[in-house]
């Protein structure tokens, strides 16, 4: 014990010699991006036990196609997949459907077009990344299977050790929460914005990004009565960016606790067994 | 205590005789396993070994498994994966626990690293078993940087060009070494070829070498927290049930807290930039290795000055380099007769110093190399160097140990003893005997 603490004690001192360097960062580096942190939100699928509430990823599942979709691809993304959102097999396949999908070549060498299938996947809607700059104005939008794993602002000390503990994994879609949300704000002084870009203090690369502002209030219908707001949107949008980032995480937290449950049985009964094979060598000599 | 002095294995069945007669492996098994004397003072400390043993075994096991599924082709290689996380069965439990496996060898191979260095593992007749295990330390190394490419999103790509980039700072050879690890000017598709092939071959020689390392610790014989050597029998214990029960718990609580990370924070210890696909024209704002790698990579951007004919990326290149091939030397640099740190309370003292310097470096591998960063990973850097080269040296010379026990059990009688709280009961226990 003594030599943990004396342990501790060092460390303590690396510590207190790390304070006054953190203090020169913020003068030595005058634009840290993104200026603002993202609001950390209280997620369904937040902890041990969240799921995700699949009412909301139906939501946000309507705002990427309706919204996102002109831009942004989801090429990981099969329909046959969104099963997991609470559709029947028959809702999958009349969703598929609703897409033209290019196929082929036929017997004649020729690509052609059909109804989409629950085996495709969600079409890109540029036919290649140059094609993308191309229309956004030199910066191709990113495709959004993994976004939510792809994105997450910096923790920093003391922050990052704490996470271990309350489980934070969700800087991603409050990454994206932050960056929806974050627009039509006047920029500090001192930083210009580009001519075709728009300030966010969110965004993670620079002060302002390429994307015009998203949303709209009223913009997608919700037929379940939820406030039709850019805040719910975003929300909602974001949920469902974490399931196509993790699609497995529910079972992941599943499996885990029954993990977590036999390693403690096990553990208590290895050491009552160890405590039982050693307790004569203790005293003995 | 002299390893295998006299065997004492009788096999009991036929067939046991038989196999003893042509080819005696449950002898060898028997006596490395079961009877093999053990210390009776180890703590816990001293379980990282089959800690480390079981982590090669999961880390192999899982890595057979996603290489069935992986395409080492950098066009392919990041859908591959992701193919791997979202339609392989447990595809994704795989690949997380192979990935932060790879951290929890790490943090296993460091407990047990550092428990050497307290408790003076590494002296006579110890060298061997020491720098076999720097060895190993290596080869994990460049195992885990190798592992660390094959998913090809923007942090294996961008790293492996950093680090790759740090051998063509080596004069007159140094771009030829570069282009033969890398199979081209630029890190691409021949780099990530190659490194598959050798991710999947390192671990098997890490496992040949490992066999080395136990045949020499059987030879020495464990050290304890004592350092005094095994004099009398009753200073040790058979190996099974006394070790393995105890390694056997120890692992379970290492499972608990790696169970953890893999089913809760998968993607704690990993980069949010590595699932971005790797794209050559896009440098990430920070290029930041592996946590483990972070007290080297501090080091290594601390010399940010020429030093005569040295310019200021070699410099960092060897004193980064270097400070492995220190441990290489630990055996020689430290001088002083006393093994274990208990007894030696300057040592243990620049000890701690020490593992607050190494825990403070990785800090600062973290940040950018801007402000007051380098300074401070200078001065790091300048304490472990000297820990070894100055300190290590001149302490064995100059400090008064305290005084050593005269055997292991009188050791372990005088802690009883001195703990009040031992149950009065457990002490006046019958089945004493020697």
């Amino acid at each position: 014990m003594k030599k943990v603490l004396k342990g501790l004690a060092a460390l303590g001192v690396a510590a207190a010699l790390a304070v006054p360097a953190m203090a020169q960062e913020n003068a030595a580096e005058p634009m840290h991006f993104p200026i603002k942190e993202p609001p950390q939100l209280h997620w369904s699928f937040s902890g041990p036990f969240g799921t995700f509430d699949k009412e909301q990823l139906q939501r946000g599942l309507k705002v990427y196609k309706e919204v996102c979709s002109a831009c942004h691809s989801l090429n990981r993304v099969a329909f046959r997949n969104l099963e997991a959102l609470g559709y029947s097999e028959a809702q999958v396949k009349a969703f598929a459907s609703q897409y033209q999908i290019q196929d082929g070549p036929n017997d004649d060498g020729k690509m052609f077009e059909r109804p989409g299938k629950p085996s495709d996947y969600f079409p890109a809607p540029f036919p290649n990344a140059e094609a993308a700059a191309a229309a956004n104005g030199g910066a191709a939008p990113p495709d959004l299977s993994l976004i939510a794993k792809a994105r997450a602002v910096e923790r920093g000390f003391p922050q990052f050790i704490f996470d271990i503990f309350t489980q934070y994994t969700t800087a991603g879609p409050d990454y994206v929460h932050a960056l929806l949300t974050g627009f039509h704000q006047t920029p500090p002084k001192g930083v210009t914005i580009p001519s075709g870009t728009y300030y966010n203090p969110y965004f993670i690369s620079a002060a302002s990004t390429h994307m015009p502002p998203p949303l709209s209030d009223g913009q997608v219908k919700y037929d379940d009565g939820s406030p039709q707001t850019v805040n719910q949107y975003a929300t909602d949008v974001a949920a469902f960016l974490m399931w196509a980032a993790d699609p497995h995480m529910e079972v992941r937290k599943e499996i885990g606790f029954r993990v977590m449950i036999f390693l403690l049985i096990f553990g208590v009964l290895v050491y009552l067994t160890k405590r039982k094979v050693w307790h004569e060598v203790a005293h003995s000599h | 205590m002299s390893g295998f002095q006299h065997s004492t294995y009788t096999p009991k069945s036929g067939i046991g005789r038989w196999f003893d007669q042509r080819m005696p492996l449950p002898r060898l098994v028997y006596d490395s396993f079961v009877a093999y004397p053990v210390p009776r003072n180890l703590n816990y400390a001293y379980t990282f070994g089959g800690i480390l043993s079981m982590m090669l075994a999961i880390q192999i096991l899982t890595g057979i498994v996603l290489a069935m599924h992986y395409a080492a082709n950098s066009g392919l290689a990041f859908d591959s994966v992701e193919h791997i996380m979202r339609d392989v069965n447990f595809g994704w439990l795989l690949r997380y626990i192979h990935a932060n496996g790879a951290s929890f060898f790490f943090i296993a191979v460091y407990v047990h690293i550092f428990r050497g260095l307290y408790y003076g593992s590494y002296k006579a007749p110890r060298e061997l078993l020491w720098i076999l295990g720097c060895i190993i330390y290596l080869l994990m190394m460049a195992t885990a940087f190798m592992g660390y490419v094959l998913p090809w999103g923007q942090m294996s790509f961008w790293g492996a060009t950093v680090i790759t980039g740090f051998f063509s700072a080596i004069p007159l050879v140094g771009n030829w070494i570069q282009q033969l690890l890398i199979g081209g000017f630029a890190v691409g598709d021949p780099t990530l070829n190659r490194f598959f092939s050798l991710h999947y071959l390192l671990p098997f020689m890490i496992a040949g070498v490992v066999v080395l390392h136990v045949w020499a610790l059987h030879v020495a014989g464990q050290t304890n927290p004592t350092g005094v050597d095994v004099k009398t029998k009753g200073d040790t214990v058979p190996f099974s049930p006394h070790a393995t029960m105890k390694d056997g718990f120890a692992m379970v609580v290492f499972l608990f807290f790696f169970a953890y990370v893999v089913f809760y924070i998968p993607d704690y210890l990993g980069h949010a930039d590595n699932y971005v696909q790797a794209n050559p024209l896009k440098t990430p704002s920070e290029i930041v290795p592996e946590w483990y790698f972070l007290p080297f990579y501090a080091m290594l951007r601390a010399i940010t000055f020429n030093i005569g004919p040295i310019n200021s990326k070699l410099g960092g290149v060897l004193v980064m380099f270097g400070s492995i091939v220190l441990l290489f030397l630990v055996p020689w640099l430290d001088t002083s007769k006393v093994r274990s740190a208990v007894y030696r309370p300057w040592y243990k003292l620049f000890f701690w110093i020490f593992l607050a310097d190494v825990v403070m470096l990785g800090w600062l591998g973290s940040k950018p190399p801007q402000g007051v960063y380098p300074t401070l990973a200078l001065i790091g850097a300048i304490f472990y160097y000297a820990f070894f080269l100055i300190i290590m040296p001149v302490l064995g010379l100059i400090e008064t140990p305290r005084k050593l026990p005269s055997s292991i059990t009188e050791a372990v009688l005088q802690k009883k003893a001195g703990g009040s709280l031992a149950p009065a009961g457990a002490t006046a226990a019958p089945e004493t005997r020697s």
